[in-house]
């Protein structure tokens, strides 16, 4: 028998049982569709976080006190000695440092913050004057701190939009007076909205200069240090020279953390990408499902097409011809309905870009094949054991009407 | 060209087995044309469905033109099937989707045969039963002799040396019936060995020989015109 036969008999036995095929394809197309849009959201997701990640800047290396790798005891923990302070000298020692563009101290605690009558509590960070360039933040009015040495404790703050709003309903926020705790600092700036940061919200933040945020708190240690290298290439450099001169300060104790922005990114990068293939594996379970509605409608076709069979049989119908005309229209169905569910898998998934524009969304291309793969594998899986059934029929009883 | 040696057919139904041929001998000619009849459950089916190849013996030899099929296996029984055997049945057995021209080239089609020699095979088929202008008609579109036209023009198309009928006018209407039965003794008059099992001992008697079989013997065979047979 030839293909073109083959296919042409299948296609006709499928036009012509026109609801059943068309519920099968539904089945399997709403399988396809459930995988293309479900991975597609999981990478958009992906790409949406990494993009934002590298806004920030992949020119940027974190330093954090402690340290986060387990590499066995050491040496401190018998003494019951807890790892040193990130201070303020550190942080001015690395940004002397060559290839340091520029650095930003973080001090962050909550605190209450008062303008006459009005007083709320909300988290005051402490930092330089570069933080700003560091995270492109912009001015809604004012200026941002002034620059000057790290530890003078200059008694003004720049205040989120949020937080001017309402400390000073009538937008006189500027020049103002607002007492942190029990200190006084002077309103210099207000934050512009377009500040976007993963974690914190910008507008709601008070911040000041990182001493005085020391003195309000009452603390030495440093929360974070951003470092930004000159480019991106000598991130690494940078990184390391970081790590060598706090080790060197810290009495050669590695006792921090020093991060880079693309390592963040790569963490960030692998979580998403697990997270949409157990997307992709949920949805893969529907096109199971289908697979399994088409191996029962196929063995409701056998039946129903006993007669035929037989009469194929008396008419010099190999046992594998009929296996192959059987299987033949359970993989055309699962291809067409691996087709009608990337049509609507895409459609799909463009709604959703136009309902979320921030979120780039597009199915990855392993997904897309992964998907037409199982549908089509599910096809001949499932369309299997009809098939056989058919192909093993006894022709005298097939023909006779009788099974 | 046909021989069966001590040829029995056994079933178990239930507790009981059934004889439904027994030690059955018969040879068969090229060109013969053979009337099968008995009453009901005397075997004639199960004699037709052996020689068809579509059943299987329980002993004895079934030798056709030369070879002994009885140790052959289902695919070869399938490529004997598809050279020589041509079926007709009573209920025509034409595939409902298909039209009379796709029904006509299904053997071809799994046979093998190229679409350009199966369109001049149909083609000509078509014009000999009186069938061309009724090519690309479905059965549901045919009448009941037209259909069985297209199933004797389908059981002949592969030129097989055997052709069977079992009551191929059982569902007919006397003209059309009379239609059907000439055009399978036109090619009964080329040559094909024609056996035709029918009720009807008007069709049966337009044989030239006759089998009779009752509880799965052949109680007659006798070569001549009808005129002296028992009912």
């Amino acid at each position: 028998m030839m293909t073109v036969d083959l296919l042409r008999i299948a296609g006709q036995s499928l036009a012509r049982a026109r609801l059943r095929s068309v519920m099968m394809l539904i089945a399997m197309s709403i399988g396809v569709a459930a995988v293309v849009v479900l991975t597609s959201l999981g990478e958009g997701a992906r790409r949406y976080v990494t993009g934002e990640f590298r806004a920030l800047g992949t020119d940027l290396i974190i330093v954090l006190p402690g340290r986060s790798e387990t590499t066995g005891l050491q040496p401190g923990m018998f003494a019951g000695e807890t790892p040193r302070d990130l201070t303020l000298r550190d942080a001015q020692a690395v940004g002397r440092l060559p290839g340091v563009e520029r650095i930003a101290p973080l001090v962050i605690g909550s605190a209450p913050v008062a303008a006459g009558e009005r007083s709320r509590e909300v988290p005051v960070v402490g930092t330089s004057a570069e933080f700003m360039p560091i995270r492109n933040l912009s001015m809604a009015q004012g200026q941002f701190l002034p620059p000057g040495e790290l530890d003078r404790a200059v008694a003004v703050c720049v205040v989120g939009s949020k937080v001017s709003r309402e400390l000073f309903p009538k937008g006189d926020a500027l020049g103002a007076t607002v007492r942190i705790g029990e200190r006084r600092f002077r309103v210099i700036g207000v934050l512009a909205e377009s500040g976007r940061a993963i974690g914190y919200d910008l507008q709601e933040l008070v911040i000041v200069p990182v001493s005085a945020a020391q003195q309000v708190f009452n603390r030495e240690s440093l929360f974070r240090l951003f470092v930004q290298a000159h480019d991106r290439d000598s991130v690494p450099r940078v990184r390391d020279l970081v790590r060598a001169t706090l080790k060197e300060r810290h009495q050669g104790e590695e006792d921090v953390t020093v991060i880079t922005q693309d390592a963040v990114l790569a963490t960030f990068d692998r979580i998403f990408v697990a997270l949409t293939l157990t997307l992709a594996g949920i949805a893969s379970i529907s096109l199971a499902v289908a697979g399994i509605l088409i191996m029962n409608v196929m063995l409701v076709a056998v039946s129903q097409r006993t007669a035929e069979v037989g009469l194929l049989k008396a008419l010099g119908a190999r046992g594998a011809q009929i296996t192959a005309l059987f299987l033949a229209e359970a993989i055309l169905l699962s291809m067409a309905g691996a087709a009608a569910g990337l049509a609507l898998g895409y459609a799909a998934s463009w709604v959703v870009g136009r309902i979320y524009p921030t979120l780039p969304v597009g199915a990855p291309p392993w997904a897309v094949v992964m998907a037409v793969l199982i549908a089509v594998a599910s096809g001949v899986v499932f369309g299997l054991l009809p098939a056989r059934r058919a192909a093993r029929l006894d022709p005298v009883e097939a023909l006779s009407g009788r099974k | 060209m046909i021989e069966l040696r001590s040829l029995s057919r056994h079933f178990l139904v239930g507790e009981q087995l059934v004889r439904a041929l027994d030690d059955v001998n018969l040879n068969f000619e090229a060109g013969d044309y053979v009337s099968i009849m008995g009453p009901s459950g005397s075997g004639k089916s199960t004699l037709l469905n052996i020689i068809g190849l579509l059943d299987r013996p329980t002993s004895g030899d079934y030798v056709l033109d030369g070879r002994d099929t009885t140790g052959l296996g289902d695919d070869e029984l399938a490529a004997l099937r598809s050279r020589k055997i041509g079926f007709v049945f009573q209920s025509f057995h034409l595939v409902p989707r298909m039209t009379a021209r796709e029904n006509i080239e299904l053997p071809m089609v799994l046979a093998g045969v190229p679409p350009a020699e199966r369109r001049r095979r149909v083609d000509k088929v078509l014009a000999d039963l009186g069938l061309a202008d009724r090519a690309h008609h479905r059965p549901d579109q045919l009448s009941g002799g037209q259909r069985q036209r297209v199933a004797i023009a389908r059981a002949m198309i592969m030129e097989p040396t055997v052709l069977l009928a079992d009551e191929p006018t059982g569902n007919l209407d006397h003209v059309s019936g009379a239609e059907v039965l000439n055009a399978l003794e036109a090619l009964n008059a080329r040559g094909i060995l024609l056996l035709v099992v029918t009720h009807d001992n008007e069709v049966a008697a337009r044989a030239r020989r006759h089998v009779r079989m009752r509880d799965g013997k052949v109680v007659l065979d006798q070569r001549g015109a009808a005129g002296g047979l028992p009912p």
